[in-house]
């Protein structure tokens, strides 16, 4: 045992010793996961706020106005123009320099003055059709609120009437409905993964390119001590990753965590034991780098960042599609990190995340063992 | 020159040729990832699975429950009783959201005395909890027009009076807003994207790793022959499978074509050369495969995910991180192929995406032309 350690200890040691050779790739490591959180951590949202809306005002009245001003002062639309006829719709609508279109008919004002109903139109761009939604969701709302008012004031005894049933609704772990609070967690895992992953990927197969795990061979190695060795740097650096990525969500932006930061390190370790499994695994079964980063690319990572639940919700898959989402070690992750953060949960509630993920990565180590010792002998 | 690239090219096919592998990932998998995300990839949102604390078991609280479950929106996910079971169901995600009816509903109801139900959302996926919050909202507010419309009300005016202002949505483009026409967009771009990158990049730094590069610079190649002829075969692949699900999405998706064909093939080879200018710049800039491999990943992969417009709308991002989005060429890309496809618009549209995508080729080329000349010498 203390042999293999010491033949463990030289493995590592020339693992680093040659990732400190090559500065560009220490520092791609170390920095890009930070800037990628930064940037992405902003420009991850699913808030849709300043929806361009493009105003055909036909009636050109008070009340036109009213409405028009209701529009302004929210947060979620930016008037871009305000129009007379509704020729421009189409213009702006294909440009994409609107979104939405609000037409008040000619006569709103006098209509409404009377007492009359009369209905104002709203185009949508649907090519955007989660935005979309919720913008018209907006739209009816401020038109209801507008309605509302007017038509308390045209019967001030309506008032009194409340509506009869009275929905109190709360909103748990993000009372403001920020998606921030809920993607950063998520890049957080993300990061992680592409990191690591690559990194492992490209460890045996490298070797087996440049022609030097020939020389490997023939060292008193067990393919287990190879494994450990090769994995152990890359562990080191994505632990590394957790601290400076965790570190950047609360401090910069303001993530809550709520649960204990060294369960958070211990998931994150067993959860860098499947991603590195999975890299590894894709070396053994790849004979050059570049069928090992294709391999990576699109037959793990891609399908792991769509079907893990990250942004698009995994309820919402066809049934067989859900039962493939079981496989990957991110969905459990997303689950852990998104629990610790922002409901500060404990193992009681995490166990079965974490047992998946455990079960994965040992099954992936094992057959990357198992593989790379039939490839070597 | 011409024969130089030209033999270029026929070097690189023969050498893609033999990889098989790989060839047959560059092709087909695009396509086939199309067929899995298309399917799997949906935002909208129904099946929300919903506790219920019945505190007051009557008939009308068994009404409100059935208004929810019948609304096609939420599911029923079991009973609970106290705060703790409920708690611990959101905790561990069995449950989205809870309705609590409060004990004497039905009774008060009945007298007419204004009732309040709760309504406890899981906000960690903000996204979805503001379409949930909207559903529910929605849901009580139309038992209570229910109620208030079957009773006289107080006075013995009618019932609730009709909307004021009503509100007329249309939506075009994409009329039942389905999220795979916004997607595929997207989805194309995205795949195009990291092929093109991740290919290009590794095919320079493997002549280097290997040290074939020398032998390519003592023959009579220049470094623009080079540049073409390792471009070519890749462009030539990476364009046939840009076709390909193109076509897929039209037929299993039903992706409309509105537009020209020739200025969706034009923009699909912009798109592309651009992409490989970007991995050549990467794989002169890179030493070895696996720093290669880190920086196209980087560079292309979540960038193309995140800063495209293809999930998360730009205007909802920051002032700075839209800035970024400039440099991103499959924001234009994006916006011309839904513009494009779903609009059914021309170049007097799209001509400044297209503008854009040149430039940014250009750049990319040029950069990669003249580091690659400093290292020739």
């Amino acid at each position: 045992m203390r042999a293999a350690l010491y033949r463990l200890q030289h493995l590592v040691r020339k693992e680093l010793l040659e990732l400190k050779a090559d500065p560009r790739l220490f520092g791609i490591v170390i920095m890009a996961p930070i800037i990628q959180l930064v940037v992405l951590g902003y420009a991850a949202t699913t808030d849709v706020k300043d929806i361009p809306l493009l105003v055909v005002d036909a009636d050109r009245s008070v009340a036109s106005r009213q409405l028009i001003d209701r529009f302004d002062a929210s947060a979620n639309f930016g008037i871009v123009d305000v129009v007379t006829g509704g020729d421009s719709v189409e213009r702006h609508l294909a440009h994409g320099t609107a979104w939405m279109a609000l037409t008040i008919p000619a006569g709103f004002g006098e209509r409404l003055a009377a007492g009359r109903a009369d209905a104002v139109q709203v185009i949508a761009d649907g090519t955007d059709s989660n935005s979309t939604g919720v913008a018209l969701g907006y739209a009816r709302s401020v038109v209801a609120a507008f309605s509302a008012e007017k038509t308390v004031a045209l019967n001030p005894a309506l008032a009194a009437r409340a509506a009869p049933i009275e929905a109190d609704i709360r909103v748990w772990f993000n009372p403001r409905l920020e998606s921030r609070i809920f993607m950063v967690p998520g890049i957080v895992a993300l990061l992680l993964l592409v990191v690591t992953t690559n990194l492992s990927a490209m460890a045996i197969v490298r070797e087996r390119e440049v022609g030097t795990l020939e020389q490997l061979n023939v060292t008193p190695l067990a393919r287990w001590e190879l494994i450990v060795g090769k994995l152990l740097p890359y562990a080191f650096i994505g632990l590394f990753d957790v601290v400076l990525v965790t570190l950047v969500a609360v401090y910069w932006f303001e993530v809550p965590l709520l649960g204990s930061f060294a369960l958070l390190f211990a998931c994150s370790a067993i959860y860098l034991l499947s991603t590195l499994g999975l890299g590894l695994f894709v070396s053994t079964i790849s004979a050059t780098q570049q069928q090992a980063s294709m391999t990576a690319t699109f037959f793990f990572l891609t399908p792991m960042i769509y079907l893990s639940g990250f942004t698009f919700p995994i309820e919402n898959m066809p049934q067989w599609i859900q039962y493939v989402t079981y496989l990957i070690p991110l969905r459990y992750f997303l689950v852990i990190v998104r629990g610790i953060f922002l409901k500060g949960v404990g193992v009681a509630v995490l166990w079965p995340q974490i047992a998946a993920m455990l079960a994965i990565g040992v099954v992936l180590i094992a057959l990357a063992t198992l593989r790379s010792s039939k490839r070597l002998a | 020159m011409i024969v130089a690239a030209r033999a270029m090219v026929r070097k690189e096919l023969h050498q893609i040729s033999r990889d098989r592998r790989t060839l047959l990932i560059l092709v087909f998998v695009p396509a086939l990832f199309l067929l899995l995300y298309g399917y799997a990839l949906n935002f909208d949102i129904k099946n929300i699975d919903l506790a219920v604390e019945d505190q007051d078991g009557s008939t009308a609280s068994r009404e409100l429950i059935a208004a929810f479950t019948n609304s096609g929106y939420f599911t029923y996910a079991g009973g609970v009783h106290g705060q703790r079971e409920l708690d611990w169901l959101i905790d561990t995600n069995a449950a989205r959201a809870a309705l609590v009816i409060p004990a004497g509903y039905g009774r008060d109801l009945a007298r007419r005395i204004p009732v309040r139900v709760q309504v406890v959302v899981n906000g960690d996926n903000a996204n979805t909890a503001s379409a949930v919050v909207g559903y529910a909202g929605a849901i009580v507010a139309e038992a209570g027009a229910e109620l208030l419309a079957a009773t006289p009300g107080p006075g013995g005016t009618p019932g609730a009076p009709r909307a004021l202002v009503g509100f007329e949505p249309r939506v075009w483009y994409n009329p039942q807003l389905r999220s795979a026409l916004f997607l595929v967009p997207g989805l194309i771009a995205y795949i195009t994207m990291i092929t093109a990158v991740i290919s290009t990049s590794l095919a320079v730094v493997r002549e280097k790793e290997r040290g074939t590069m020398e032998q390519i610079r003592m023959a009579p190649v220049s470094p623009v022959a080079f540049v073409i002829g390792k471009t070519i075969p890749y462009s030539a692949i990476a364009f046939v499978s840009a076709v390909l699900i193109v076509l897929v999405s039209m037929a299993l998706f039903g992706l409309p074509q509105r537009g020209p064909w020739w200025l969706l093939l034009v923009l699909i080879g912009l798109f592309l050369v651009g992409a490989q200018g970007q991995g050549l710049l990467i794989s002169t800039v890179a030493q070895n495969q696996q720093v290669a491999f880190q920086l196209a990943l980087l560079s292309s992969f979540l960038p193309t995910f995140i800063l495209s417009g293809f999930i998360f709308p730009i205007t909802s991002m920051p002032a700075a991180v839209q800035a970024i989005t400039h440099v991103v060429p499959a924001r234009y890309f994006v916006a011309a192929l839904r513009a494009v496809v779903l609009k059914g618009t021309g170049v007097d549209v799209v001509w400044p995406q297209m503008a854009a995508l040149v430039a940014f080729a250009a750049v990319m080329l040029g950069l990669a032309s003249l580091r690659l000349g400093r290292e020739w010498r």
